[in-house]
């Protein structure tokens, strides 16, 4: 990123940025709808044209010229290299361990990465919110190589342990995925717009690695809710480029709906949000 | 072989009170116009079963369809809730919605155990989650060859499968391509089926990736041009996106929702099978 640093941008837009940074050129991506879609398109878009977005809809290869709202939309499956069906994407694809990154969002998320999409409150049968549920979460967050998650960082989203493990990230803590036979590293990176939070690698514990620029360190410990660590040698991420903003924009301007133009992908009341579908 | 008969009959002759019903179609070729017939045919105590719920599956739930929801993702995809499984799951309006919850892998080696006679499958999945514990018929199984502890999840055979189809021939074959989900398992599975299409042509053309149900895998073929909407039937019909926007404060508000069934479903103008 050796261009310019661009002026006016949005805790968003740096999310969404930061996340598309994750993605190295040549990768596959398995990629969730929503925020995680939007980053992958804008990798694509940008420093990553060979980024190969895979979709649970069985779409591989899929080089959608807008963001799509949902995993079906038939550009989708007019622009991969292959559609398969939805078992032959789980079985064949992403079970084995093909796939390096899965891109996933979340509802809720606690200090081992655990990810909940599926109910807010102790009470199964009678949630405080009833979420969308897994879709192809669990699987992606257990068989890709590694995982990436993007979401918005507050106290009811970062909690000390999730209502419901939708998803594993490190389990219980150290050894929880090999005692849980989860062939893939989990997740390496959570992206918010405060942030970036990677796991500990001695306590799997998510600490926080990496700030904003203009974003403080109170401010992001205040938005989790456990006790969160920093990072010795945390950094301050580089802003976007005026490129990667422009990127970002075209992506945006070319595919949202007018309604939610003022409102970025996803943004929702809490427990609204669409997880990876 | 498949009987082509108009969709309130295949609807009256295979779907019946108390069913399993699975109505698929991974976000291309929703079966709407089916889904439709079913409300106003007026069945009660459904078990549902679907990956995605979707818009298809709330209208259904709001209308009073279902005692039952087997499914592994229920939200409107890229927008936010589905308001009426909601409110029946939090309220158990308009009646009780008992869940029973997957994941994605999980429904989709579901449907590949029925639709190959299997009483289980086996999958790497659903390790360290609360849905293994959550769901009885999620349970862990070890490889009698390498001792790899491994998933099963029980086979899904349902009293009947609804598909949307782009085309049939005058047969009864089927064919359907671009996304095609899980639809040809869900059909196999099934004791009974239903596939509506876009249109009955003299001759099914080679198309890329389709796939055929050769007519006597089918029970019922009827034509429901449009029937997807707001889905979508590639090569005839496109998305709605505005729609899957629109549904949301539609499905808020139940009289909001009462008075788009009256106005959409039950209206004698919306019986031609045109869904809006």
């Amino acid at each position: 990123m050796t261009a310019a640093p661009a002026a006016g941008y949005t805790a968003d837009e740096m999310m969404a940025i930061t996340a598309a940074r994750a993605l190295r050129d040549g990768m596959t991506c398995f990629v969730g709808i929503g925020l995680p879609s939007e980053a992958a398109n804008l990798a694509r878009a940008s420093h990553a044209p060979s980024l190969t977005l895979i979709y649970e809809s069985g779409t591989i290869g899929a080089k959608p010229p807008a963001l799509p709202l949902s995993i079906g939309d038939g550009v989708l499956a007019e622009t991969a290299d292959a559609v398969v069906s939805v078992p032959e994407i789980f079985n064949y694809w992403l079970q084995p361990g093909r796939i390096d990154v899965g891109f996933l969002g979340a509802a809720q998320i606690d200090r081992f990465a655990n990810i909940n999409t599926t109910v807010i409150g102790p009470d199964y049968a009678h949630p405080a919110v009833r979420l969308p549920g897994a879709g192809g979460a669990p699987e992606i967050a257990g068989s890709c190589r590694e995982v990436i998650v993007v979401l918005r960082q507050n106290r009811r989203a970062f909690v000390d342990r999730v209502d419901f493990v939708t998803s594993v990230g490190f389990g219980d803590g150290p050894g929880s995925r090999q005692r849980l036979g989860l062939a893939g590293a989990g997740p390496q990176k959570v992206i918010t717009d405060l942030g970036v939070l990677e796991p500990d690698p001695a306590t799997c514990e998510l600490r926080l690695t990496g700030t904003y620029p203009g974003t403080v360190v109170a401010d992001i410990k205040a938005a989790t809710g456990w006790d969160l660590q920093v990072a010795a040698d945390l950094r301050e991420l580089p802003p976007p480029t005026e490129a990667e903003l422009a990127a970002l924009r075209r992506l945006r301007a070319a595919t949202l709906p007018p309604a939610a133009n003022t409102a970025p992908t996803g943004q929702t009341d809490q427990g609204e949000q669409p997880n990876d579908h | 072989m498949a009987e082509i008969v108009s969709l309130s009959e295949a609807i009256a002759l295979a779907v019946h009170d108390g069913d399993t019903v699975a109505m698929e179609g991974f976000t291309h070729l929703i079966p709407h116009a089916a889904g439709h017939e079913v409300i106003r045919q007026r069945r009660r105590n459904l078990t549902l079963v679907r990956m995605t719920p979707d818009v298809i599956y709330d209208q259904m739930i709001g209308a009073g369809c279902a005692s039952k929801l087997i499914f592994s993702w229920g939200g409107n995809p890229g927008v936010g809730s589905l308001h009426r499984f909601r409110d029946a799951v939090q309220n158990s309006w308009p009646c009780p919605l008992e869940l029973e919850e997957h994941s994605h892998a999980g429904m989709a080696n579901r449907y590949v155990a029925g639709a190959s006679g299997l009483p289980f499958a086996v999958l790497r999945g659903y390790s360290g989650t609360s849905l293994a514990t959550r769901t009885p018929n999620i349970a862990p199984i070890t490889c009698p060859f390498t001792g790899e502890l491994l998933t099963a999840v029980a086979a899904l055979t349902p009293d009947v499968t609804v598909i949307h189809a782009q085309r049939a021939d005058r047969a009864g074959n089927v064919q359907f391509w671009g996304i095609t989900g899980v639809q040809k398992e869900a059909v196999l599975a099934a004791r009974r089926s239903i596939a509506t299409v876009e249109e009955i042509v003299d001759e099914l053309t080679p198309q890329p990736g389709a796939i055929v149900l050769p007519s006597w895998t089918v029970g019922y073929v009827a034509t429901a041009p449009g029937g997807a909407h707001p889905s979508y039937a590639l090569g005839y019909t496109t998305r709605d996106n505005d729609f899957y926007q629109a549904w949301d404060p539609i499905s808020r508000d139940r009289e909001k929702f009462g008075r788009w069934l009256d106005e959409h479903v039950y209206a004698p103008s919306a019986v031609a099978g045109l869904a809006p």
